[in-house]
């Protein structure tokens, strides 16, 4: 049988284009198809108000494989990073904030406001972190093991990563092996006082997830924010222009190797023959097939809307119809007049250059977790907050800026009302809570935009909202992800293939999932 | 090894903790809707537990009669403890198609299909029947609870899918008086003419009543099917109209010999379920179970499906036959200890090994004496290469507690097929 391609990528979220690249780059004639007019996904900058550009879904790229930046050769195609020095600003409700930068040693100082014992510990945290994190990054490019048939050239790449933790000594070894399933709350209890601290540092435990941070688990999530950064926080890095920018960097190194994107055209359905998946279907009715269908779609999507349940066992689909999404995290973003005055920020230039970070302590965090969990959105949120027009003049005009929110819980199911009806009100709570520590934040707003996990799913195909494509429940992670015994990128319908943040190691933009699954598309076709 | 004893002990330890609760349901049976009847006529006082209801093992001090009446005239089987789903809704064909090994397609508004139903690894997990009532409405029986099953294979499907297992109950009136006792009392379609493994709407004494040309003893006879409230109107109906007809209540006893005699399989005993199997060996392909001729691999797609086209493409490990145990070499074996043939008069449903040259080659599952065929049967899964008909096999029988063996031949089933069970007056 002749295909139109080898391989199909159906999405160009920053995972599709991550295995377009890479498969074009191997030789193989590839196609993308996305549904919207803008490339990137979730991964993207649109201006939806003239003159401001807004990173639509995530703002930062720290997380980002440095592999894929090196083998991509994604500078030459315009990727350019900007490390701000301060990485975050926590708001404290009684003023002053606190902040952390990229440099230890004037954290350290910042954190002597807070308690002095912390200030102390903290670059041993630093480095206890760094050293726990090393770890989950040999993970990330790792394909997970086969549940069976398991055979030793499957299992080399992890021999690496155990030896990697036996060298860790016997004491950070355990550590480690205790931490992971650890409640975030409790981890950082064993190290700090503070609760300024804590909280800065542990809301990145829950993000994402329908858990607060006595959640179990969650200190997994923090450690897998904190791969590749040394300074004790989550890891992050701006991109020039805006997130979008990567995704064109990422979009140009494929159609350098040859790949071929087409936005605006949608994907219908999968054909699947005799159990193998043999070509997709267009909403205008054209059908163009492959060797290799790739979805970067989540699983759900990928399996009930695309391919269509009656096409796949019923024990596999009762695997995909329960995992959890539960989508928590709204975004919103902001074109301001000018920059807002922080109560307590002494020098905006740089204290607002990095995060800015509405959560003053961990119980704060986990009573918004509260509101979430009886289906109503958190009256007092925890708020992550992006100013890229500090850094960045290309984002607004001169003066005026853009701000990103990031807020959770927003959680998906709402107990009453739905969300096209809560979304005012959500929009209300988030504007009072930073006008709480920005007073003139309300008078600088010249437009606002605002996603709840409804528009996530209706315009970005996030099922549930959920922006990892699942949550990342230590239930839902290596060969558990998407559902047990398919961790490896395949399906159960041959030469179909899912590249997404669904797939291990999860969501974020590290561009891991697209990574791994164009080595283990690359194996098959041959 | 020692690690694995220990886990073993201590999952013993548990399961007899609470009575084995987790594989048996030890849960006390309930009465079914005909215990008002059946209660009175059981003067063995034997019940067992058929899917948590109460169910009669024999009526009377010996089973025989109900045996005989099955066969010769009429038998009256409480069968309520059968599972019953219905699935409507404009999928409901596509559903059951998906979910069953044979092909909806072929089964007209009236008709009903015996089929069984595989995992996605081609394994059964159940048999049972499928009546479809109308162009989009089918009634499923099953002997397990299939609701979760059928209702994660209709995922995506316009479907509605109903346990009516207490919305509707089930007797079985088998033998061949039936169709004339039925005659007497059914208005609303002619029975003459309704084909073996059809059915029809009607109604007894003012009630509705659906007939289907249906059972488990592979003779001419019928399942009714009615609605709770008028059960026991039905039995009484039944029971007096058979008066003259030598209607008899019959037992499980009864029903175990006649359907070893019909060649139809009993769950958990001659193949099990693959939901409860608790290795991988014990599960068994319809292709093993003997049941090849309802896979219907072509021109549709259901669940088990791709396991099964590879099964066929590679040969099946097992089959299901019949044997036939020589007479000759039971009374020989007693003989030698100075014993008549001793042979229990009722069916068996331990597995004994069968050999070949002093190897096992399989086990028999279900035996039982033919007290009509005169004959020692037994329903057996042998490796595929020694289920040709004709091939002489060995059957384990033990004769005053020694194991010895008697020649068995393999024989196609049914064992006891008679031209009635088939047959229709009207059209011939």
């Amino acid at each position: 049988m002749s295909y139109n391609y080898d391989a199909i990528i159906i999405g160009a979220g920053h995972n599709g284009l991550v295995t377009a690249a890479f498969l074009a780059k191997a030789g193989k004639k590839v196609l993308v198809l996305e549904r919207r007019q803008c490339l990137g996904g979730a991964a993207a900058t649109e201006e939806f108000f003239p003159g401001f550009k807004f990173n639509t879904g995530a703002h930062d790229a720290g997380l980002l494989l440095p592999e894929i930046v090196s083998k991509l050769d994604l500078q030459k195609y315009g990727l350019e990073f900007i490390d701000s020095q301060v990485e975050a600003c926590a708001l404290q409700p009684d003023g002053t904030p606190l902040t952390l930068w990229r440099d230890v040693k004037k954290s350290q100082e910042e954190i002597a406001h807070f308690s002095k014992t912390d200030a102390v510990k903290f670059p041993q945290f630093c480095q206890h972190l760094e050293q726990l994190t090393k770890v989950l990054a040999g993970v990330r490019t790792s394909t997970p093991p086969p549940v069976k048939d398991l055979n030793f050239r499957d299992l080399l790449p992890w021999i690496k990563s155990g030896l990697q933790l036996k060298r860790l000594g016997k004491q950070d070894m355990m550590a480690f092996l205790k931490v992971l399933p650890m409640p975030a709350i409790q981890f950082l209890d064993e190290w700090f006082e503070s609760d300024a601290l804590k909280g800065a540092i542990g809301a990145s435990g829950v993000t994402g997830s329908m858990q607060g941070p006595m959640a179990s688990g969650t200190t997994f999530m923090m450690l897998y924010h904190a791969i590749g950064s040394s300074c004790g926080f989550r890891a992050s890095k701006f991109v020039r222009g805006g997130m979008g920018q990567l995704s064109m960097a990422l979009a140009k190194a494929a159609k350098q190797h040859g790949a071929e994107i087409k936005t605006g055209v949608e994907v219908k359905q999968i054909v699947v023959n005799e159990y193998q998946a043999q070509s997709v279907v267009l909403a205008n009715g054209d059908e163009l097939s492959a060797q290799a269908i790739i979805s970067n779609a989540d699983p759900r999507r990928t399996f009930f809307d695309l391919v269509g349940a009656p096409n796949l066992g019923p024990q596999f689909n009762r695997m995909v119809k329960n995992i959890r999404f539960r989508g928590t995290t709204a975004k919103m973003n902001f074109a301001l007049s000018g920059l807002p005055k922080f109560k307590g920020v002494a020098n905006p230039g740089s204290q607002l250059s990095g995060h800015i970070i509405i959560c003053p302590s961990l119980e704060y965090l986990e009573r918004a977790y509260d509101d979430a969990k009886y289906g109503t959105f958190s009256k007092q949120p925890s708020l992550d907050i992006v100013l890229p027009s500090v850094l960045d003049s290309m984002f607004a005009p001169e003066g005026q800026h853009v701000m990103s929110v990031t807020m959770q819980y927003a959680p998906y199911r709402l107990k009453s009302g739905d969300w096209d009806e809560q979304k005012e009100k959500l929009a209300e709570v988030i504007i009072k809570t930073i006008s709480k520590y920005a007073p003139n934040f309300r008078k600088l707003i010249l437009h606002q935009h605002l996603l709840t996990p409804l528009d996530f799913e209706r315009d970005y195909g996030l099922t549930e909202g959920s922006i990892f494509h699942g949550q990342m429940g230590l239930d839902q992670l290596l060969l558990m992800r998407p559902v047990p015994g398919w961790g490896r990128y395949r399906t159960p319908v041959e030469n179909l293939y899912l590249c997404g943040a669904g797939t291990h190691p999860g969501g974020g933009v590290t561009g891991a999932p697209g990574y791994n699954a164009a080595r283990e598309v690359l194996k098959d076709l041959k | 090894m020692f690690s694995k004893k220990f886990a073993n002990y201590f999952i013993l330890r548990i399961l007899l903790a609470c009575n084995f609760e987790f594989f048996f349901e030890i849960s006390m049976p309930i009465p079914t809707p005909f215990h008002l009847r059946t209660s009175v006529l059981c003067k063995s006082h034997e019940w067992r537990n058929w899917s948590g209801y109460l169910a009669a093992i024999k009526y009377g001090p010996t089973h025989d009669h109900e045996y005989y009446a099955i066969r010769n005239s009429a038998g009256l089987i409480d069968v309520n403890s059968l599972f019953k789903y219905e699935i409507t809704g404009p999928d409901a064909a596509l559903l059951v198609d998906r979910i069953i090994t044979r092909d909806v397609s072929k089964c007209k508004v009236g008709q009903v299909l015996y089929t069984s139903w595989c995992d996605e690894a081609g394994k059964m997990i159940d048999d049972g029947t499928v009546q479809r009532l109308q162009e989009n409405h089918f009634r499923i029986t099953a002997a397990d609870p299939s609701l979760r099953w059928f209702q994660d294979c209709g995922l995506g499907m316009a479907v509605n899918i109903e346990n009516v297992s207490e919305k509707l109950c089930a007797l079985a009136l088998q033998g061949p008086n039936s169709r004339n006792i039925l005659k007497e009392i059914f208005t609303g379609a002619d029975l003459d003419s309704l084909k073996f493994f059809w059915l029809a709407d009607g109604e007894i004494d003012g009630f509705p009543v659906t007939i289907s040309r249906t059972g488990y003893t592979g003779d001419l006879g019928y399942e009714l099917w009615v609605a709770p409230e008028n059960a026991l109107k039905l039995w009484d109906a039944l029971m007096e109209t058979g008066r003259g007809h030598g209607i008899t209540a019959a037992g499980l006893d009864a029903l175990d010999m006649v359907r070893i005699e019909a060649g139809l399989l009993l769950i958990e005993v001659d193949y099990i379920s693959s939901m409860k199997a608790l290795i991988e060996a014990r599960k068994s392909s319809p292709f093993e179970a003997g049941l090849g001729w309802s896979v219907k691999l072509a021109n549709k797609d259901f669940v088990g499906r791709k396991a099964l086209l590879a099964e066929k493409e590679k040969g099946s490990r097992w089959n299901l036959v019949g044997l036939e145990v020589k007479w000759q070499d039971i009374e020989r074996l007693f003989d030698a200890v100075d014993l008549p043939p001793l042979v229990a008069g009722t069916a068996s449903r331990l597995a004994v090994p069968v050999y070949k040259k002093g190897k096992q080659i399989g086990q028999a599952t279900s035996s039982t004496f033919s007290p009509l065929l005169k004959k020692y049967i037994a329903l057996a899964t042998l490796k595929t290469e020694y289920a040709e008909p004709g091939t002489k096999v060995n059957f384990e029988i033990t004769v005053e507690f020694v194991r010895k063996q008697a020649e068995a031949t393999v024989v196609q089933t049914p064992f006891f097929n008679p031209e009635r069970k088939r047959s229709c007056p009207k059209s011939e």
